[in-house]
């Protein structure tokens, strides 16, 4: 491990206003927050919220719901917001364990630096100590935030210090995902891919029974919200996190002695002489290298909706127990009301999985150029239309393929265990209503790839905004026209037949036009731009 | 008269506040193997993506076969193969797979003639096109790419130092192959900085420097600006030789039975300082004529060393 000082040093010295701009955004999250968990001081309001947060759609995205019989501030903040900021925190985790390690090895510079008096597991160690740091940091800075809000600072700092060791496991997930994939980016999604069965674990557990059922311990996210912070702080779930943590490190560390650097787990198999007589352009290779990730995306989100979906047969009758409690009838209404509110939270979740992974191909268009073979093969007789069209019609039809996979998967749930008060046509209109609003985030991409490839990024912030005005838009108080930059705030509520056929119309000439401009941006660009 | 393979006039590029390309000339004839020489950062492959259609010129022309770059790169580059200096290609696919989607791309069809000049081509590379291109080395991505050029055959061979790569025995196939195409009387553009193959294959060259040509002709017409090394074996005195207009870097050792000189002359005055050397009892005397190297050293001299005013009054 000799070396890992020097690495730390220089790893915080490149990424500071990354470990920056990650602090001051989870700070600001709870900053965001706090106004509407503040405002719970009177009795009135914190049942009428304890409710709320009761039913089914609001548990797959909050917590266990401990402390709702005294729904306090702290209460509400520990179960509504932990989910989230795990979330946030083990993304961070992920993306820069894998960037100083995996990304690293994949462009050579993991090579230059390994060649110095530099031990085998240096980077790991190195990447895994930036990632306590800038957990450290986020725990500091958010807890003082709610301190400063006047919430109880011991329990504050408890509760930020819990997140941030649950976002220290998925951290020891990228650690050893970068060693079982070659690729970073490929490393990334399987992080990504655990981060999200987590969050369904979580989901289904607590929805089946109020403060989880052993579901829900399967979730390193249960973990952090099973210490009870706010109400009865407990600390021994907390174990589970460092044993977790612990048996990752000692997984990657076996799996990184038994490779050579640059290389994966499994070994490479050798390739056709031939090219297949398919391969004729550039509509096939974008085929060719996007059909796995294609396949694996809609299977992995599948599973995900199917298993969603065989519970929202227990929605109308898991909360008998207070029916007929005229406020919460006020405030959910009855019955099938209530499956298609949680409906409606489900295809946005669909929706958001489908315009990551159209987000990701287009992008695709962006890493060919950066890698200079975008070069190569406009060299040939090909025009940048043709070139440009082939990942865009990738990321196209991959996303109304996960889309609508996704709504009939969450049907086939459903109808598994018997219900069927909604029959699959109410689904795929609520898959098919997100479809012009996909459209609108692929031009996006598309356009920025060719006016403002430096800028790409921007798509991963126009998505993640999308989610925040999807789940959080009443909680923070957007104002009006804040929440109108989302495209899919235009969507409406498909579940509840809440959408209106001039909007959707408005919605594909967005994208039309974004489309238009993506081509004509490209033609006239240099390649490669970088 | 057909028009030229390449014919770039006064062209311009800048990137933000770097001026890439600052006025370039460069003509290439149908049959005509030019070398393209600079160091790097010369412009060189920015030359090469404006004639691609990649890159926009600001001002300028840069035409292919009669085309415009740009504006018809699509028609163009059915008669063109390019070869890029550090050559990328789709990890995931194998050697074979890569070189078999290029020559579809270039339109090329006649299947039986493809896949025989294939076979051949791998061999005397020897690559092995079942590997994937993620485990090739640079040398075997070149060779990917070298292969799939010179299969489909066609007027132009637009190559960016694309030996760069290549262990010596391979650099001989190359040379082999650029011959051939010589000989077939298509047109090759082969930038490099080394000098030894530009000198094995081309008929003329071009040397650019900060973005513009700072020498162009054929070889024997660049050899003229150049001088001549001269090592000889003297009986008399050589004091007077470092008097003559013309000569450079007079030096004089002490040797057995004589006196040992060497010095650099300017060719131009080959003639007048050769009976000067006569006059003084020659033992031995070689004469080497200017190799490219110093031809470079002369134009980059002042950027080796600043303190050497020579090269600048060459221009």
């Amino acid at each position: 491990m000799t070396g890992t000082g020097t690495l730390l040093r220089f790893m915080l010295r490149r990424d500071r206003m990354r470990i920056l701009w990650w602090t001051l955004g989870i700070a600001a999250l709870y900053a965001g927050a706090a106004g509407e968990y503040l405002s719970l001081d009177d009795p009135a309001a914190r049942s009428a919220r304890a409710v709320l947060v009761s039913s089914p759609a609001m548990i797959s995205m909050s917590g266990p719901g401990y402390g709702l019989d005294d729904y306090t501030p702290g209460a509400a903040v520990a179960n509504e917001l932990i989910l989230w900021v795990v979330l946030a925190a083990a993304v961070m985790s992920i993306l820069q364990v894998v960037r100083h390690t995996r990304a690293e090895e994949e462009n050579g510079s993991a090579e230059l630096v390994r060649a110095g008096t530099v031990g085998r597991h240096a980077a790991s160690v190195a990447a895994l100590l930036l990632v306590v740091v800038m957990n450290a940091a986020v725990a500091l800075a958010s807890g003082a935030v709610l301190a400063a809000q006047g919430l109880d600072a011991g329990q504050a700092f408890a509760m930020t210090s819990a997140i941030a060791l649950g976002a220290l496991v998925f951290g020891a997930v990228a650690l050893v995902a970068a060693q079982a994939h070659e690729h970073g980016r490929g490393a990334v999604g399987l992080s990504l891919a655990v981060l999200g069965a987590a969050f369904l674990l979580r989901a289904l557990g607590d929805v089946q029974e109020r403060h989880g059922s052993a579901l829900s311990w399967l979730s390193p996210i249960a973990w952090v919200q099973q210490t009870r912070v706010f109400v009865d702080l407990r600390w021994w779930p907390l174990g589970l996190c460092a044993a977790a943590g612990v048996l990752l490190l000692a997984v990657a560390a076996r799996l990184a002695a038994r490779r050579d650097v640059g290389a994966g787990l499994l070994a490479v198999r050798p390739g056709r002489r031939d090219a297949r007589a398919t391969l004729t352009g550039p509509l096939p290779l974008a085929w060719l290298q996007q059909r796995a990730s294609l396949g694996w995306t809609t299977l992995g989100l599948g599973a995900m909706w199917l298993a969603s979906g065989t519970i929202i047969r227990q929605v109308p009758t898991m909360l008998d127990a207070i029916q007929g409690n005229p406020l919460y009838d006020a405030l959910l209404g009855t019955g099938e009301d209530m499956v298609r509110t949680f409906l409606g939270i489900f295809g946005l979740y669909i929706a958001v999985g489908a315009a990551a992974f159209g987000v990701a191909a287009t992008l695709r268009a962006r890493s060919e150029e950066e890698a200079g073979r975008t070069e190569v093969a406009l060299a040939a007789p090909v025009s940048r239309y043709r070139w440009l069209a082939a990942p865009l019609t990738l990321a196209l039809v991959g996303a109304v393929v996960v889309q609508l996979t996704g709504a009939l998967a969450l049907w086939a749930g459903a109808a598994s265990t018997g219900y069927d008060a909604l029959d699959v046509g109410e689904y795929l209109r609520l898959g098919a209503a997100y479809l012009p609003a996909l459209g609108v985030l692929v031009g996006f991409t598309a356009a920025l790839h060719a006016w403002l490839p430096r800028g790409t990024g921007l798509a991963w912030a126009l998505l993640g905004y999308v989610f925040v005005v999807g789940m959080f838009a009443d909680l923070f108080g957007l104002p009006g026209w804040a929440r109108r930059i989302s495209p899919f705030w235009w969507v409406g509520n498909p579940a509840l037949g809440d959408v209106e056929a001039a909007r959707l119309g408005g919605l594909a000439g967005v994208a039309a036009v974004l489309f238009l401009l993506a081509f004509a941006g490209f033609r006239r660009r240099d390649v490669p731009r970088v | 008269m057909t028009a030229p393979a390449i014919e770039i006039h006064d062209l311009r590029k800048s990137f933000g506040s770097v001026q890439a390309l600052t006025g370039l000339d460069l003509t290439v004839q149908p049959g005509e193997v030019r070398g393209f020489l600079g160091p790097n950062g010369a412009g060189k492959s920015t030359t090469i993506r404006v004639l691609l259609g990649l890159l926009r010129a600001d001002s300028g022309t840069a035409r292919l076969f009669g085309g415009d770059a740009w504006r018809d790169a699509v028609p163009l580059h059915r008669r063109l193969a390019y070869v890029p200096g550090d050559v990328s290609l789709w990890p995931s696919l194998s050697g074979g797979e890569c070189i078999d989607y290029l020559v579809r791309l270039s339109g090329r069809k006649d299947h039986a003639r493809l896949a025989a000049r294939k076979a051949e081509l791998l061999e005397r590379f020897e690559l092995d096109p079942r590997k994937k291109a993620r485990t090739y080395s640079k040398g075997n991505r070149q060779k990917v790419a070298l292969v799939a050029a010179f299969l489909t055959e066609p007027d132009l061979y637009v190559l960016d130092e694309p030996t760069s790569g290549l262990d010596p025995l391979m650099e001989a196939v190359f040379t082999q192959y650029v011959r051939e195409v010589k000989d077939a009387g298509r047109s090759v553009l082969l930038s490099s900085h080394i000098l030894s193959e530009v000198e094995k294959v081309c008929d003329t060259v071009t040397i650019i420097r900060n973005g513009a040509a700072v020498e162009s002709g054929t070889l024997d017409e660049l050899r003229h600006l150049t001088r001549t090394s001269v090592s000889a074996v003297l009986d008399g005195d050589p004091a007077v030789l470092g008097a003559l207009p013309g000569v450079h870097d007079l030096v004089v050792t002490p040797s057995d039975g004589g006196t040992r000189v060497t010095f650099d002359v300017d060719d131009a005055r080959l003639g007048a300082v050769l009976p000067a050397v006569g006059t003084l009892g020659v033992q031995r005397l070689t004469a080497t004529p200017p190799s490219l190297e110093e031809l470079f050293l002369r134009h980059y001299g002042d950027a080796l060393d600043p303190s050497e005013p020579h090269a600048a009054g060459a221009r």
